[in-house]
């Protein structure tokens, strides 16, 4: 019997068994509020509140959701074609040079709507090279992608802090930081959105980008589930044996999910860059590549999935910041161990329950298990 | 009748949903070789596992020598002298015989003493049972006739009182079985106690006393093997009349489709795994390549679709050259008209995490048919797929279930289906019934056979004997690389057994 576990209907696999293992981690993170002496029960409630409560937090919230929607649709493309792509945090970071080249050449003269596409051009093709280098070694010469990716990520950031408190660095400024850009390469936000439902938004950085990110969400599935390149990626993902018996090139297929997979990492930079700070600065993406890891994983590697754990995570961000302000004693440090453990009961352990249920499953509904109907009638 | 050995009573396993074993009844008499039969799936594994204490019944009862038996893990098991032998050898490589027979039984802190005791009792086996083993031969080096030897000398050398043998004769040239049916005979002779599992009817009328036949997770018949015969046995196991042998009228044979000469192949290791072979295939004929696993059939396979590039030789497909050393890839082998139908149809022939459908097209999925644009045509490959499912009678008959869902016939023919659809010229398949039922087999040797009918050129790589001998119009047979002889269908099994060891292939060839 190759199969001890009977397979789960959709909505218990996606939605059911997510959802209990964000009550766990919930459940663990709220002993580690008691352990510093703090009511986790208000703890929950100032995170939730913080986060969806007032306009301003949803827009934070959002804000924070389209970072990790870039940062998790480029793991989970690269995943697909069963490479782990650690590196989405430094061709994010290097995407930022591209904008910047964009943003500071033109923000002058072109309008925003026409600077825009510019910088998504920008920064996609300067994520995309950043993970073609990684690529082609590990396509031509079998280098593994998870090292060469990571080591990518520290040239990225010792050539943007280089470049930030050198050559782009405004003269006689003290801050490594490019110029603040002009008008013409600031992006619209998008609280009024948020307004119309009858909130009020002080000031938050809910941009266009957030649009953009949903776009590409929907593109990443037509890709992966509805294009021939989605499917020779797929297949390269689940078995390259396969796909060399289906004569798939690996290294065209390797390069091209990668590049893909950059191209998205670049866009990220697009959020912060031109729809908040307006500048580029050290160290602008802030591990958003690696929570992209989480996001990615916990959306099952489905763009649906990657929005909704997106959004989660930009609610632990906002809500997390709340927290630390309104409770003294969890710090900004207690906030990272609670996404540490819905990374580690969403990502690491998705599978601790998922015997459980089916077992559950199986003895209420043998049908809905869908298991006797195919095994009974092997021709 | 003798005292039962081993008497299952009313076994019950389910997994999830699926029950594979309900109510099961079997009693083993002391001192008989017993063989268990049925297809894949049936359930003759989950049982003897429970037996062995790998999974725990979830209702039964288990008498050992007529005492009630708990078994919860293989140590009970071995306790009360049940020893068992693997279709996959679970045997440490690069250890010594001895060291092998005695790793879990060491029985002091420092090995000496238990080597010198393992040395003396291995001694006393070997001589009993004819079960010759030079004791500090490393494993890796022992051919796997031998390797299985040491795996029957660990069971004894635990005090097994009944081995219970899995799929034992999968790995062996016919005269290593044969050894091997001589040594089970002599562990009879001995009071032992014996159980075969096995999908090989013929062997089970050879050696086995008594018989049980496994269907769908019951036990639907137990027999004195005298008094049966194998047809009946197919049938029960079926559950439907079964032909058992296919078919077919004369070959006509025509142009050659496929010329190999002096083609080598090494495998990743550098080793040459396939030696300087040439052979042709006509249109309308087969042509089987038999041969023990292992003597480069596998790379020969690997190298003429495309997926390994070979060293050296030369490969005409319809009268023109192909570049196997390099430049052709299967893709354009396929182009050509070359359709290939894997050995390895879990990882290579299909992507078991996909729809059916998904891999209907697996290597055809440049074909305009599938597509528009850059995207995939999912109304035309779906029909297509349920096409394909009703002229092949995959079940369950959904074009959108994952493939790991279908069992291991279906699994085939999704691949055959697929792969003939396309109406290649030349067909290559290797292991084409490998883990697939006795029912399935039949429908797949006739579609083979109607495949040469239309004047395709069909090669097929098979380590079942009977299989090579019903379907080929020519044999060939692989030894080490080698084709070591070639002979027509009516070569006998021991004719080409000998060939298969590679036994005097000079003389034999003559």
């Amino acid at each position: 019997m190759s199969t001890p576990y009977a397979k789960l209907p959709a909505w218990a696999d996606y939605g059911l068994i997510p959802l209990i293992n964000l009550f766990v981690a919930f459940v663990v993170a709220g002993f580690v509020v008691l352990l510093v002496g703090e009511n986790p029960l208000r703890a929950a409630v100032i995170l939730v509140e913080g986060a969806f409560g007032k306009g301003t937090g949803i827009a934070f919230t959002l804000f924070y959701a389209t970072t990790f929607i870039f940062t998790g649709l480029s793991v989970a493309v690269a995943a697909h074609c069963g490479l782990f792509n650690i590196g989405t945090e430094g061709q994010a970071y290097i995407a930022g040079l591209g904008i910047a080249v964009v943003c500071l050449s033109f923000d002058s003269v072109l309008p925003w709507w026409l600077t825009f596409p510019l910088a998504i051009v920008a920064s996609s093709v300067v994520g995309a090279l950043w993970a073609l280098i990684p690529a082609y070694l590990q396509a031509k010469r079998g280098s593994h992608i998870v090292i060469t990716t990571i080591m990518f990520n520290f040239i990225a950031a010792s050539i943007m802090v280089y470049l930030l408190v050198g050559p782009l660095k405004p003269a006689g400024s003290q801050a490594p930081q490019t110029r603040n850009f002009l008008a013409g390469a600031e992006l619209p936000k998008l609280n009024w959105i948020i307004e119309l439902f009858g909130a009020k938004i002080r000031s938050a950085p809910l941009n266009v980008c957030f649009l953009l990110a949903l776009v590409m969400a929907f593109l990443v599935w037509l890709l992966i589930w509805r294009t021939k390149l989605g499917y020779e990626m797929r297949t390269y993902g689940h078995s390259p044996k396969a796909a060399r018996y289906a004569g798939i090139s690996e290294t065209r297929i390797i390069i091209t999910a990668m590049m893909i997979s950059g191209a998205l990492a670049g866009m990220m930079a697009l959020n912060p860059v031109m729809g908040d700070q307006h500048n580029v600065a050290i160290d602008f993406v802030s591990g958003a590549g690696f929570v992209g890891i989480a996001v990615a994983l916990m959306g099952r590697l489905h763009p649906v999935g990657i929005v909704l754990a997106a959004i989660l995570f930009g609610m632990l961000y906002q809500g997390g910041a709340e927290l630390a302000f309104e409770m003294p004693a969890i710090s900004r440090d207690m906030i990272v161990i609670i996404q540490g453990l819905v990374i580690l009961f969403a990502g690491a352990l998705e599978h601790m329950f998922r015997p459980y249920i089916q077992a559950l499953f199986a003895s209420f509904s043998p049908r809905s298990v869908g298991m006797e109907a195919v095994k009974g009638k092997g021709a | 009748m003798a005292q039962a050995a081993i008497e299952l009573i009313g076994i019950n396993k389910s997994f999830g949903a699926v029950r594979a074993n309900r109510d099961i009844n079997l009693e083993i008499a002391r001192g008989t070789i017993h063989g268990i039969v049925g297809e894949n799936g049936a359930g003759k594994s989950t049982l003897m596992s429970i037996l062995y204490g790998f999974y725990q019944a979830d209702s039964g009862e288990i008498r050992v020598g007529g005492q009630p038996a708990s078994i919860k893990t293989p140590n009970d098991a071995i306790a009360l002298g049940i020893g068992m032998v693997h279709q996959h050898f679970m045997l440490v490589d690069n250890f010594s015989v001895l060291e092998n027979i005695i790793l879990g039984a060491e029985s002091d802190a420092l090995l000496k003493r238990s080597i010198a005791k393992a040395r003396s009792e291995l001694d006393r086996l070997e001589r009993e049972y004819g079960l010759e083993v030079d004791p500090d031969a490393i494993i890796e080096e022992l051919p796997v006739g031998l390797q299985q030897r040491v795996e029957i000398l660990k069971a004894l050398y635990r005090g097994a009182e009944i081995l219970i043998l899995d799929e034992p004769t999968g790995v062996l040239t016919p005269a290593e079985a044969d050894h091997l049916f001589r040594i089970l005979g002599q562990l009879k002779e001995q009071g032992k106690t014996v159980v075969l599992i096995t999908h090989k009817l013929r062997e089970i009328m050879a050696i086995t006393d008594t018989v049980s036949v496994m269907r769908q997770g019951t036990m639907v018949a137990t027999r004195e093997t005298k008094k049966t015969t194998v047809e009946e046995l197919a049938e029960l196991m079926v559950g439907r009349r079964v032909l058992l042998r296919v078919e077919k009228g004369e070959a006509d044979a025509g142009a050659v489709k496929l010329a190999v000469k002096n083609l080598t192949v090494k495998d990743t290791r550098g080793v040459t795994m396939v030696d300087d072979i040439s052979f042709d295939i006509r249109a309308g004929e087969i042509v089987g390549i038999a041969g023990v696993a292992g003597n480069g059939q596998s790379e020969l396979l690997e190298a003429i679709s495309g997926i390994r590039h070979a060293v050296s030789g030369s490969v005409m497909l319809d009268g023109k050259p192909i570049d196997l050393t390099g430049a052709a890839d299967p893709g354009e082998l396929r182009d050509r008209g070359l359709a290939h139908v894997p050995e390895d149809r879990h990882h290579v022939g299909l992507v078991l995490a996909f729809e059916e459908n998904e891999n209907s097209i697996l290597g055809y999925h440049d074909d305009p048919r599938y597509l528009k644009g850059p995207f995939l045509n999912i109304d035309a490959i779906r029909n297509d797929a349920k096409d394909k499912i009703a002229k092949y009678d995959i079940r369950p008959a959904d074009c959108r279930l994952k493939t790991a869902n279908f069992s291991g016939g279906n699994q085939q023919k999704i691949v055959l289906a697929r792969e003939m659809e396309q109406d290649p010229g030349v067909l290559i398949v290797g292991q084409p019934t490998r883990g697939v039922d006795v029912g399935a087999i039949e429908f797949i040797h006739k579609r083979l056979i109607a495949m040469r009918d239309q004047g395709k050129a069909v090669l097929v790589v098979s380590v079942e004997l009977d299989e090579i001998r019903s379907l080929s119009d020519r044999i060939l047979v692989m030894f080490a690389g080698r084709i070591v002889g070639e002979r027509g269908p009516e070569a006998t099994e021991g004719e080409l057994g000998l060939l298969m060891a590679g036994v005097e292939h000079q003389e034999a060839a003559q």
